[in-house]
This record gives C-alpha cells, structure tokens and sequence, in this order.
C-alpha cells in the first residue's frame, strides 16, 4: 500500500453524551488526502459534536480518531500529548468557524492575524511574514492596502476569508469548517463558496465542512454524511446522494429545497 | 472484455415522503459496448434510459446486478464501487454529457470545460488552450469564453456542456440528449465529434430522440422497453 493509499483521518465509532443526552453515536469513516467530506443534518443532529470530537475539541465517550501525521505515522490523538495536539492545529490543520470573532483576533491588524500563525511555526522574519500575509490577502480577495486594519472594521465576507487565509497560510493538510457561509448574504456566499473551492483543489486541502446547505455541500464536498438525532443515516457519493437519496429523512431534506 | 457491459441491473426508486410508494424503472438491464462502437439507448419518455445512463456514471444507485467498466485494464462494479473508486472512474475513465448545464456561480465557461482536464493533471493554462479550440469548433463565440455560463442561451450553455465531456479522452462517453437544444450547423458539429470519439475507440452509449442523428452516428440501437420493470413492483 502506496503511502497516499493511507487515510489521512479514521473516525472508528465516535460517541458522546453529554450526561444522558446523546451528541452523536457510533460515527466511522476514513477521510483521504485531497478529500472533501460534508456532514449535513438539522440543527441538533450531532454535526457540530462530531466536528468538535475530530478536531480533539472534545473528548469522546466512546471510539478513538486518529491521523497520519506528516512523518507518515497514524496515531491515536487521544495519545498526543498536550503540546503535540497544539502543534498539530497550529501547522497541520485549520479551523474554520462560522463566527469569525471566534477564529480571529478582532482587535488586532489584519495581517497580524495571518502572521500570528506563521510566527507559531517558527517564522521569524518580519519582512517576509508581512510579504506572505499581504500574499494571501490577496489570494482571498482582500485589498492589500487593508492589512494593518483590525478585522473589527471589515465586513462578515471580509472576515470570512481573512479567517480562510489565517487557516490556510501555513499549508495544512486538513481544514475543518463549521458552516463556513453561514450568516452571509448570498452574493457573498457564492464569491467565499467559488473561492473556497478553488482553494480546495489548488493546495489539495482534505476538509470535513458541516452545513446545514445542500448547495454548499454539491458544490464543495466528494462524499456527504446525513445525520440525523446524532446518527449517521445515509453517507456515499455527494452527487449519488443528493440525486438518488435512500433515507426518508435524506429524502425530505434533498426535497425541501426550493428551486432558485 | 468490452470497456462496458451490463448485466441484471435493477433500479427502482422508493418515495418515503409518498408513503412508501415503489417505483420500478427497468429491470434485467444487460447489453455491452465495444472499443469505438456507439449504442444508441432508445424508448419513450420515462422507460428509464437517463436512469440506466446515470446508474454507469455512477449518480444513481443500481439496486440488483453488475455495471462492469473496462478501468486501467481492471474491471470495476460500478454498482459495488465505493465513493473514491467512483470518483477516480469519472477521472480517468468516463465521461458525461448531461442534458443541462450545472453551472458553478463565477466560474468562466472556458475553465468549466477546462476543468476536467486541470483535475486530470494538465497544466492549466494547456487546458485553456485546448478547451479554447473545442468551444471555437463548436462555434461558442470568444467573448464569451471568460464569462459564467450561467446567463448563456439553452444552446450556448449545451455546447459549452458538450465541450467539457469531450474534451478529456476517456475510454467512455455518455451522451444524454446532446443535440436536443442544438440548430442543425451545430448538430452537425456534434455529430463529427462523435465520430471522431469513435475513430479513437472509445465507447459511447448515448440517448438521442433525433432520428437523423440517431441513425448517422449509433452503430446500435438497444430498446430500453424490453427491460420494463413495470408490473414486477
């Protein structure tokens, strides 16, 4: 087995309660390089507990993730030490969250945002942090000229992609996103959505992208998983199960959808 | 063996939200298609022939039987393949022309048929320049080229659809309804396409209402009714 033949992330039957309350059970899958994964379902089906159990955010009640980490080894992150999960989300992996005060620094300029995550990988170089920052601002579709202003003073577009560049300058592998266009108005859903999927192919980011819009899932996602009351109900093809759904429930959602 | 071939496949489709209701599309479906040979799928409205099309693309599931397709010399289920194996086919091995345009807001009609190819690994700009000489020969005018094709004509948005399933040298093609928007100069030009696809050997399985276009591009016609589920629901 060829070492990209390896998956990059393995959910072996994740659960959670919170006390009697059930987050998700017995959630598996295999995520690949280069791989797209959306999880879909209504509010309160366990998408949100299910990102948070991947990204070590929480711990699980039952089952285990783990990750091949870039000297190739797959490990157990519930083994990791502190500082080596740290590592990991500081180099390795993004986090993208629908509330961009909570992946951002508001108060601080623009390009601070985006060299902070440089500086905690090592970079030293202030010319060369401000030169790559001013970079992927304007890879985001920032004007350049913006970089020493706080995000505060930028729109909720705006935000939204200069928490895409803070996530994506030191070149993870993995991204993680929690309703990445939730909030937006949908002119601007579509420029993050186009830019984010360009992105997405171009730097052959793996992502698991939860949302609530099926549109969003077809345009961005190779497989989709269904949850529903903390379970999985339907996972395959994105396109197979949105134009073929097998559930009752993956049926009513695909048929809610109204027609633009 | 053929690059694809068919055998038993079975597909109905249950509406939960309906009550349960079953609805039988075709079954016992088995017919193959040679290197450079085109079969035309043929039969009325809602006998099934788009379901069995999207079944060997991989779009709707097949519930019964076997869709074997000819993939690096291997034969694949695609009715047993998982999502990745899936994807790879559609990659490397077939291709699509779908009736309508699924159109992605922003992106330029030269790089939504482009796009196949920047996904098989050519170089982008190398993959413009060929998708450039395709919509030309398909008459799409340039001025047109870096716009969204979203706010094309029915026919400038079917060429630009043809020309993206064309463009990439797949063992496969399938073709639905791939003039059915089209005046007859650029039928024509489609149907030159096709025969070029054949000339290279490879396998078309298409669905086509034109009788004229039917009979000068299919070397076959296989008549979908004779696989009729109805009546075994």
């Amino acid at each position: 087995m060829s070492e990209t033949d390896a998956p990059l992330l393995l959910a072996e039957g994740l659960t959670k309660y919170y006390g009697r309350q059930l987050g998700c059970r017995e959630v598996s899958f295999a995520l690949y390089e280069g791989e797209v994964l959306a999880v879909v379902g209504e509010s309160g089906s366990g998408k949100t507990t299910l990102l948070q159990l991947l990204s070590t955010q929480l711990a699980p009640s039952a089952g285990r993730v783990r990750y091949r980490l870039r000297d190739g080894v797959t490990r157990d992150l519930a083994e990791l030490s502190e500082a080596e999960r740290r590592f990991l989300f500081r180099t390795d992996w993004g986090y993208v969250h629908q509330d961009a005060a909570l992946g951002l620094r508001m108060n601080v300029s623009a390009g601070a945002n985006v060299g902070e995550r440089l500086m905690a990988v090592g970079w030293r170089h202030y010319g060369r942090i401000r030169g790559t920052a001013t970079q992927w601002l304007d890879r985001v579709e920032i004007d350049p000229e913006r970089i020493d202003d706080p995000p505060l003073t930028y729109s909720g577009g705006m935000r939204q992609r200069l928490q895409i560049a803070r996530n994506l300058v030191t070149q993870p592998r993995l991204v993680f996103m929690d309703e990445p266009t939730g909030g937006l108005d949908v002119s601007v859903q579509a420029r993050l959505l186009d830019l984010l999927r360009g992105l997405v192919t171009e730097l052959g980011l793996a992502a698991v992208i939860v949302t609530h819009d099926l549109a969003v899932a077809r345009l961005l996602s190779h497989r989709i998983m269904v949850m529903k009351g903390g379970e999985v109900i339907e996972h395959g093809l994105t396109d197979q199960v949105l134009d073929d759904p097998r559930e009752p429930y993956s049926q009513l959602l695909v048929s809610s959808i109204l027609p633009a | 063996m053929d690059p694809l071939q068919l055998t038993g496949v079975a597909k109905s489709f249950t509406m939960h939200l309906q009550g349960g209701i079953r609805l039988p599309v075709v079954a016992g479906v088995a017919f193959s298609v040679g290197a450079g040979e085109c079969v035309a799928l043929a039969g009325p409205s809602g006998a099934g022939k788009s379901s069995v099309l999207k079944m060997i693309f991989g779009n709707y599931r097949c519930d019964t039987g076997q869709i074997l397709v000819r993939h690096e010399g291997e034969p694949i289920d695609v009715a047993r393949a998982d999502a990745r194996a899936i994807l790879k086919l559609r990659r490397t091995t077939i291709g699509y022309v779908s009736q309508f345009l699924r159109a992605v807001p922003r992106i330029a009609a030269i790089d939504v048929v482009a796009e196949p190819l920047v996904a098989a690994g050519v170089g982008r700009e190398a993959a413009r320049a060929r998708a450039g000489d395709l919509l030309a020969r398909l008459n799409v005018r340039e001025r047109l080229w870096e716009l969204p094709p979203a706010t094309f004509s029915g026919g400038e948005q079917q060429r630009v659809n043809i020309a993206r399933g064309f463009l990439p040298a797949l063992p496969i093609l399938l073709l639905d309804e791939p003039t059915a928007s089209l005046d007859a100069a650029n039928r024509a030009g489609v149907m030159d396409l096709i025969t070029e696809k054949k000339k290279c050997g490879t396998a078309i399985a298409s669905i086509v209402h034109d009788d004229d276009v039917r009979a000068r591009t299919a070397d076959r016609v296989i008549d979908i009714t004779r696989f009729s589920a109805q009546g075994t629901a």
